[in-house]
């Protein structure tokens, strides 16, 4: 960051040599500011889509598995194993299956999700006290009425805390997805790699991104688990 | 193509440019077979190692100390959330346009990356050992130093060595990259697809894929080997895979 600002400084009087120059340019990224809005709206997509989709499977998968304990090893070992691969590696052992583009980037991407959100959501509804749980049978609430109302709100937290992860995750990995023809931040940075304004813009919005969802996400964290207020 | 390859289509050809030469897309130059891939495996390794170790020497005793005089939670805990805000292409990238290219600037992204899950892990590995054990240990006479080398350590082992792990395996993924840094490294067949086509790129992806997992279970058989007896007996219930743990949160201790 220091570097950042000190190459703001010592640019900002050359203004039209600055690009010959290889600075740090605002009047460049002003003109150019453009060329980034696609790639962005893209990499929005790329990480919202395979997290939602990520989520489904998962929370389905976690929840199945919440009363048949016996589902937790071999799933926690296929999404490990997928879990493990090289995104890049991964983006392209997929293409002879999906082809290029942005099926490949999302059916990857998806893949990454799995593990983490799994993990949390089964932690979450393990870690539910067994007193609330009698509690609730005690008053006659049916296994389902158990899991959706009282379980779930009590593992919301674990849950949320499995999305936040997974989605800074996926925004990190889909500047990957150009290498599957997919786009997102990843193409303008590596099309002028060398040129630190680029960099800047196109890093900076990928990093920018990770932390707004990180804010979008705990702030829903914080609104969904009130009772967590009390004590903080 | 051989033909007994010929019906794994393009894998069949990617398996094929792992073991034969062939010519470049764009001609001229012989590239691909096993002289070529262990030569780009070699470096691939070099630079993960590298990076790994000075991860290791820097986070290891960092973690102990903040672990055992419990101060920093906030230091231990915020690195791994900024570390994974950062993307490594980004990292790299920043690297390559402010610092310039080479096998220092490569190896010092991946130390950067290889940071976080170490450093967390030691701190809440340490963090995790029984108070009761320590103080056990401190009436028995051991003072500051012996007890971090001979009760924290061992008993945080396991949860740093799944910290080792996971930056390990993050390592090797990411040393995937470093030929936009001219470092060349198995990366190489995938950042040049106009030299090496698309089944170069592809057999290189099985080859990282395949070496990933190795290290993953290499490293997974180093930390069953220095897991302490008796931890190994004291868990209870079904075996969990800790490998590809995220840090695990501290536990308050049942009371």
């Amino acid at each position: 960051m220091l570097l950042v600002i000190a190459q703001l400084q010592t640019h900002q009087r050359t203004g039209a040599t600055c690009v010959a120059e290889n600075g740090f340019c605002p009047s460049w990224i002003e003109d150019n500011w453009d060329r980034y809005v696609d790639p962005f709206t893209q990499h929005v997509v790329l990480t919202l889509a395979p997290v939602a989709a990520g989520f489904a499977i998962s929370f389905t998968l976690a929840v199945l598995a919440h009363r048949r304990s016996w589902l937790i090893t071999p799933v926690t070992s296929i999404t490990g194993a997928l879990y493990t691969i090289p995104s890049i590696a991964f983006l392209f052992l997929l293409q002879p299956l999906t082809g290029r583009g942005f099926l490949t980037a999302f059916v990857a991407l998806t893949c990454y999700t799995l593990l983490i959100i799994f993990r949390n959501v089964t932690t979450g509804l393990a870690s539910v006290p067994a007193e609330a749980k009698d509690a609730a049978l005690g008053m006659g609430l049916t296994e389902r009425q158990l899991l959706w109302r009282v379980e779930l709100p009590l593992a919301m937290p674990e849950i949320l805390a499995g999305l936040r992860i997974a989605t800074t995750t996926t925004v990190g990995l889909a500047a990957f997805a150009f290498l599957a023809g997919a786009g997102g931040l990843g193409e303008p940075l590596n099309e002028q790699r060398f040129f630190k304004s680029n960099i800047v813009v196109a890093g900076g919005l990928c990093v920018l991104l990770a932390a707004a969802f990180d804010v979008i996400v705990l702030t829903a964290q914080r609104i969904v688990t009130p009772w967590k207020r009390a004590t903080a | 193509m051989t033909p007994q390859l010929a019906f794994l289509g393009q894998f069949g050809d990617a398996i094929q440019f792992i073991f034969q030469e062939r010519e470049s897309v764009s001609g001229g130059v012989q590239i691909g077979g096993l002289g070529e891939i262990a030569d780009l495996t070699a470096t691939h390794l070099l630079v993960s190692l590298v990076a790994m170790a000075a991860a290791c020497a820097l986070c290891i005793p960092v973690g102990l100390w903040l672990g055992h005089i419990g101060r920093g939670e906030f230091l231990a805990i915020s690195v791994s959330n900024v570390g994974r805000a950062v993307p490594a292409l980004v990292l790299l990238f920043f690297f390559l346009a402010y610092l310039g290219i080479g096998f220092t600037n490569v190896a010092s992204v991946l130390f950067l990356l290889a940071v976080p899950p170490i450093l967390t892990n030691t701190y809440v590995g340490v963090r995790q050992v029984d108070p009761e054990i320590v103080d056990a240990a401190r009436g028995m006479g051991l003072r500051g130093v012996q007890i971090v080398r001979r009760i924290r350590l061992p008993l945080a082992l396991p949860t740093i060595f799944a910290g080792i792990r996971i930056s390990a395996v993050s390592v090797v993924a990411t040393a995937t990259i470093a030929p936009y840094a001219n470092v060349q490294t198995l990366g190489t067949p995938i950042v040049e697809p106009q030299t090496y086509g698309f089944s170069g790129g592809l057999g290189a992806a099985i080859v990282i894929a395949v070496l990933t997992l190795a290290v993953d279970a290499g490293v997974g058989l180093i930390q069953r080997a220095v897991t302490p007896k008796g931890i190994m007996l004291a868990r209870e219930g079904p075996r969990r895979r800790t490998g590809l743990a995220l840090p695990t949160r501290r536990r308050e201790p049942a009371l």
